[in-house]
């Protein structure tokens, strides 16, 4: 297990090493700069900054200075926020689009395997058709429809719950991101472990277990749940590139200061160093969730891992 | 199921059709009818819009244009997925490993990420997307068919067939791959929304279709904005786009418990 | 167990979300909405419009304004000028302070400019003050400005935070960061006490303040918003008091629903479509430019798409300008219909008719209010022209590539904020050698003229000069004046003491909160 972890943790040097140049590559590609204005800015000035910055080497050099910066575990200087420095910017924005993206997911996973479970219990029953109309309107309205919808009945019209994020009391604030941002999640692993459960349930073990006598709910822990859950572990990263993407909406309209609309505003703005930073830090986050995926899936099934 | 298909096959028709239909043009604004609520004595069924132009004939433009969204992104995702993660779960070992590591390499790129860059970088070239979230998708799916390929390797089925000396192509193709068709089936019916969704996630952020072409995603974007003073702009296209979400799933549900069926012994 | 374990993981998180964030319930608190980040607090790193409206809580130049927009003593109490106009003296008062006890002293003043146009601080504003030949300072309390040429507008540009003071001490201590919080030094109404990048930047009452016994307001958090629904909602959802802008889209309903909440007033700002001067079918056609910009039904366009009360622009310089009569084109006196008449003319004269249509690229920035004009105005030229438009909807940074690189773009978006209250900041950037002239309007006439304003000491004369050179630049027709923005701002009926003005200038200071009742 041991020398499989490490294995997989030296694989991830190329991987890394590919994300960096391309999303480099990608985001120097795009036309204009960081410091382009409408009010454009006298020649010596812009040539003063693009020094500053390095703007004015040849790409090459630029790339070896930001990869040896990144070895040196510096993420360099922001170009938007020239007050902070990338590692600051995700130092704050990350804890938060964190705390957001993992309450969805408990939500998500809690509410979705107990309705999926149940409707696939109850399969062609007058429940499972409800719970699986829920979970199809989950899925079929976009976070940027419901999120604006929520906080017109929520936040305006009821005043229940803030509008938004800055100033707002504690934790009542989080209540409407995690909710539009686990809504569709809920559905997908509803639907997931509906499908699978109902293939689980028709196995010979299960029926060996019936015949045995075994109560449904016994057989549901003990033997239906692990293997069912297969499915679910395997959704949970396109889950987690599903929650990146909402987080992006959900900070958008709750101005939430998180990753996702630093993201989006540096690729706006032309922050080389912030997109950068967050692309990187994304993809090693990624990196690593799915090892823990992996071994996760040789413990729960055995015959993986001896592979 | 027939009943998913039918009201598929007929919003594809009427979006094919319905244009003829009326005497707008999609592009056309009129200063004269802007915000005008639905109604068939101006011939605008699905009202106009914040410049007076008939949404009648701009949703179906943008059925159009979201359906072959979703058709080119699962058709790749489709046959790349499906084909990579059956060989890579049924062979295993080395292979294996190399192939999935692969897939790992392309998963560590943050793909919404990516196509953000890839929309601000390049020309708005819609075809490019669609292609880009299909390849996109093939990921899931070649992990989801290999982790159900390696557990229906170790089936009884599958050991009789190997024992009896079938050779590895025919027991991938004829064996392996029916059993992967209900998860197949299912999470195609997973793409196709997630491809729309995605497409419409690029219209909140800007970065949509151009104008004056627009898509489901992009109506309902702006209709968001309206949903007080002219709720018909974001009710109408919302309502269609969850219809053919909701569409595509149930038409996959009922062919996943049709396999299972044809499945059982 | 796992049940207990995924409870114990969910109570964490939850708990981890921070406790209570509430304001001790003494204090005034002003809760304001920006749309962007300042790019930074260090006056001369900082550019948006966003930025200045920060920084104006948190320093103060010489000269400052009133709620309304009149000039008012700042940290200087008074100044003479001389007879012609090249020499300034102001006079600080004794009793400005920074944030920590110190005096503000002409030295700062003198510190400041020098900072800003060092070429190592790469400061946007670098050329904001080039009227400017000499500072001075004569004693603490006494700063001497001398001017190349007579600067009429200067006292306007002394308000500026790109002139505000700054603290060398500070900057020697601090180095980069002098300008985070904790560090960072202020001589106006409020000292910065947080800033959560995209999220919130909250400043306490700066007790030193020279007028701090007339500052009602104890604290002002500007927050963040990119989303112009999101800032409609929190102030609907009473979380915001005064909000930065109000979004296009439901402006008729907000109109009604909050009447006099709702406060729309003229604004130095003009929207206008620059036309690439430098390639055909632009470069040397006036006919078929001035055709383009008569076939646009400005009156149409602000009451139908924009209907938020813009003025049509017929001119370059907005009115309301200080000390200017803008000249409009020739045709503003007649109808749209004789305009779109005399425009098929020149069409044709410029060599394009039905059969042999103009076809164009029309490029646009990301924006529901941009993407809305330029679809009606495709559809105005289409109709009255027959001209064949394409739409090409780009990012801000992209089209701003393709406007300087002169190569792809034809006809494209673009607008101009005054940076103080004088013609000069909006004709100036037509002159050949200004790096904003981004249509690259070429006229040594349009020049000679502008030459011999900025020589004028006497207003009246430089006034009729710079009308002329107005009136020369809009007979070429280098670009399309669409219409003058107004500023937009919902004020909560619990604030006291806004005023409108045509800068768009808004002081936390001068506001305070009704007491609730």
């Amino acid at each position: 297990m041991l020398r499989y972890t490490l294995h997989r943790l030296l694989g991830a040097i190329p991987t890394l090493l590919l994300v960096i140049v391309l999303a480099f590559l990608m985001v120097h590609a795009a036309p204009g700069g960081p410091f382009d204005a409408e009010r454009a800015l006298p020649p010596e000035v812009a040539a003063n900054i693009e020094a500053a910055y390095h703007l004015d080497e040849p790409l090459a050099k630029q790339l070896g200075r930001y990869v040896s910066g990144l070895l040196r575990g510096d993420l360099g200087p922001s170009f938007r926020y020239r007050d902070y420095t990338v590692a600051e910017l995700i130092g704050t924005g990350f804890p938060l689009s964190l705390k957001i993206g993992l309450l969805a997911i408990l939500l998500a996973l809690m509410v979705g395997i107990s309705s999926g479970t149940v409707a696939a219990l109850r399969q062609g029953s007058m429940l499972d058709r409800i719970v699986m109309s829920f979970a199809m309107t989950g899925i079929s309205i976009p976070v940027f429809v419901v999120a604006p919808v929520l906080v017109l009945l929520l936040a305006v019209k009821l005043q229940w719950l803030p509008a938004g994020w800055s100033g707002a009391p504690g934790a009542a604030k989080y209540i409407l991101p995690v909710i539009t941002l686990a809504l569709p999640q809920i559905a997908y692993i509803a639907r997931l472990t509906r499908a699978s459960m109902i293939d689980v349930l028709g196995r010979d073990f299960i029926r060996t277990a019936r015949a045995q006598g075994l109560g449904t709910k016994t057989i549901i822990r003990v033997h239906a749940l692990k293997p069912a859950m297969l499915p679910v572990l395997s959704y949970m990263g396109p889950a987690i590139a599903a929650i990146l993407t909402g987080s992006v909406v959900v900070e958008e309209v709750f101005g939430i200061p998180g990753l996702g609309q630093f993201f989006v505003r540096g690729a706006l703005n032309r922050d080389y160093t912030l997109v950068l930073g967050i692309v990187i830090f994304y993809a090693t986050l990624i990196i690593a969730l799915n090892l823990i995926v992996d071994i996760l899936y040789g413990v729960i099934d055995p015959r993986v891992r001896n592979e | 199921m027939k009943k998913s298909g039918g009201i598929l096959l007929f919003i594809l028709v009427l979006a094919i059709v319905g244009p003829w239909l009326s005497p707008h043009e999609y592009q056309d604004t009129n200063f004269g009818e802007i915000f005008n609520a639905p109604s068939f004595a101006g011939m605008h069924f699905f009202g106009t819009d914040d410049l007076g132009r008939d949404l009648f004939v701009r949703t179906m433009l943008g059925i159009r244009i979201t359906l072959l969204v979703a058709v080119v992104a699962s058709v790749v995702s489709l046959l790349i997925g499906v084909t990579y993660g059956a060989v890579a779960g049924y062979v295993g070992g080395r292979v294996d490993a190399v192939m999935m590591r692969f897939v790992d390499t392309l998963y560590a790129l943050p793909f919404i990420f990516f196509v953000i860059l890839l929309m601000v970088a390049f020309e708005r070239n819609f075809l490019l997307i669609f292609i880009a979230i299909g390849a996109i998708n093939w990921l899931d799916m070649a992990r989801i068919v290999r982790g159900q390929t390696l557990s229906l390797r170790e089936r009884e089925f599958v050991d009789a067939a190997r024992l009896t000396g079938v050779s590895t192509a025919r027991i991938i193709f004829r064996h392996i791959a029916p059993n992967l068709l209900g998860i197949v089936v299912v999470y195609v019916t997973l793409t196709i929304p997630q491809a729309i969704l995605v497409e419409s996630f690029l219209s909140f952020l800007g970065l949509g279709i151009q104008e004056p072409q627009t898509s489901l995603g992009s109506l309902v974007d702006g209709g968001v904005n309206q949903m007080e003073g002219a709720a018909w702009m974001l009710l109408i296209p919302a309502a269609l786009l969850a219809l053919i979400l909701m569409c595509c799933n149930f038409l996959g549900d009922a062919l996943r418990d049709f396999f299972d069926a044809r499945k059982a012994p | 167990m796992h049940r207990h374990l995924l409870l114990l993981l969910v109570l964490s998180v939850v708990s981890a979300c921070g406790g209570p964030d509430s304001a001790e319930p003494s204090l005034s608190v002003l809760n304001r909405g920006i749309s962007s980040d300042p790019e930074s607090l260090d006056a001369h790193k900082a550019r948006s419009l966003q930025a200045a409206d920060v920084l104006r809580d948190l320093g103060e130049g010489l000269v400052s304004f009133t709620a309304t927009g009149e000039l008012t003593p700042g940290a200087a109490a008074s100044w003479d000028v001389s007879e012609d106009g090249l020499t300034y003296t102001f006079h600080l008062r004794a009793d400005a302070k920074w944030s920590n006890g110190d005096a503000v002293t002409a030295d700062h003043f003198v510190f400041g400019v020098e900072r800003l146009v060092d070429p190592a601080t790469a400061a946007f504003y670098a050329q904001f003050v080039s009227e400017i030949s000499a500072l001075e300072a004569v004693d603490d309390q006494t700063l001497l400005i001398s001017l190349a040429r007579p600067t009429p507008y200067l006292l306007s540009l002394l308000t500026h935070p790109a002139t505000f003071p700054m603290h060398p001490g500070s900057i020697a201590e601090f180095g980069d960061s002098f300008a985070r919080p904790g560090n960072l030094l202020s001589n106006g109404a409020y000292v910065l006490t947080e800033w959560i990048p995209g999220s919130v930047i909250t400043m306490r009452r700066n007790e030193h303040y020279w007028n701090n016994a007339n500052t009602a307001i104890d604290e002002v958090r500007h927050h963040i918003m990119t989303q112009e629904m999101t800032e409609l909602s929190r102030y609907r959802a009473g979380e915001i008091d005064v909000t930065g802008s109000v979004p296009p889209d439901s402006f008729e309903q907000i109109k009604e629903e909050y009447g006099d909440q709702l406060h729309v007033s003229p604004y130095l700002n003009l929207y206008y479509y620059g036309y690439n001067l430098t390639k055909p079918p632009f470069k040397d056609s006036p006919e078929l430019r001035q055709a383009l910009s008569m076939a646009i039904d400005r009156e149409l366009l602000v009451e139908k798409v924009t209907g938020r009360g813009e003025t049509p622009a017929y001119s370059w310089v907005p009115p309301g300008t200080n000390n200017y009569e803008p000249t409009v084109f020739s045709y503003a006196p007649l109808n749209q219909e004789e305009r779109n008449q005399i425009a098929q003319s020149l069409y044709k004269e410029a060599g394009y008719s039905e059969e042999h249509p103009l076809q164009l690229e029309l490029r646009y920035n990301t924006s529901d209010t941009h993407r809305r004009i330029a679809l009606a105005i495709q559809s105005m030229w289409r109709d009255a022209l027959g001209v064949e438009v394409t739409l090409i909807n780009e990012e801000f940074q992209v089209l701003l590539a393709n406007i300087q690189g002169r190569e792809i773009t034809q006809v494209f978006r673009a607008s101009w904020v005054g940076d103080y209250n004088d013609a000069h900041t909006f004709l100036s950037i037509l002159q050949s050698d200004n790096a904003a002239n981004i249509p690259g309007y070429r006229s040594e006439k349009y020049d000679a003229l502008m030459q011999s304003a900025a020589e004028q000491v006497n207003l009246d004369r430089r006034r009729l000069y710079l009308e002329e050179a107005e009136r020369e630049m809009l007979a070429d027709h280098p670009a399309i004046p669409i219409y003058f923005y107004v500023s937009k701002h919902l004020v909560s009926p619990r604030v006291e003491g806004w005023g409108d003005n045509v800068l768009d200038y808004h002081y936390s200071h001068h506001l305070s909160i009704k007491a609730a009742e």
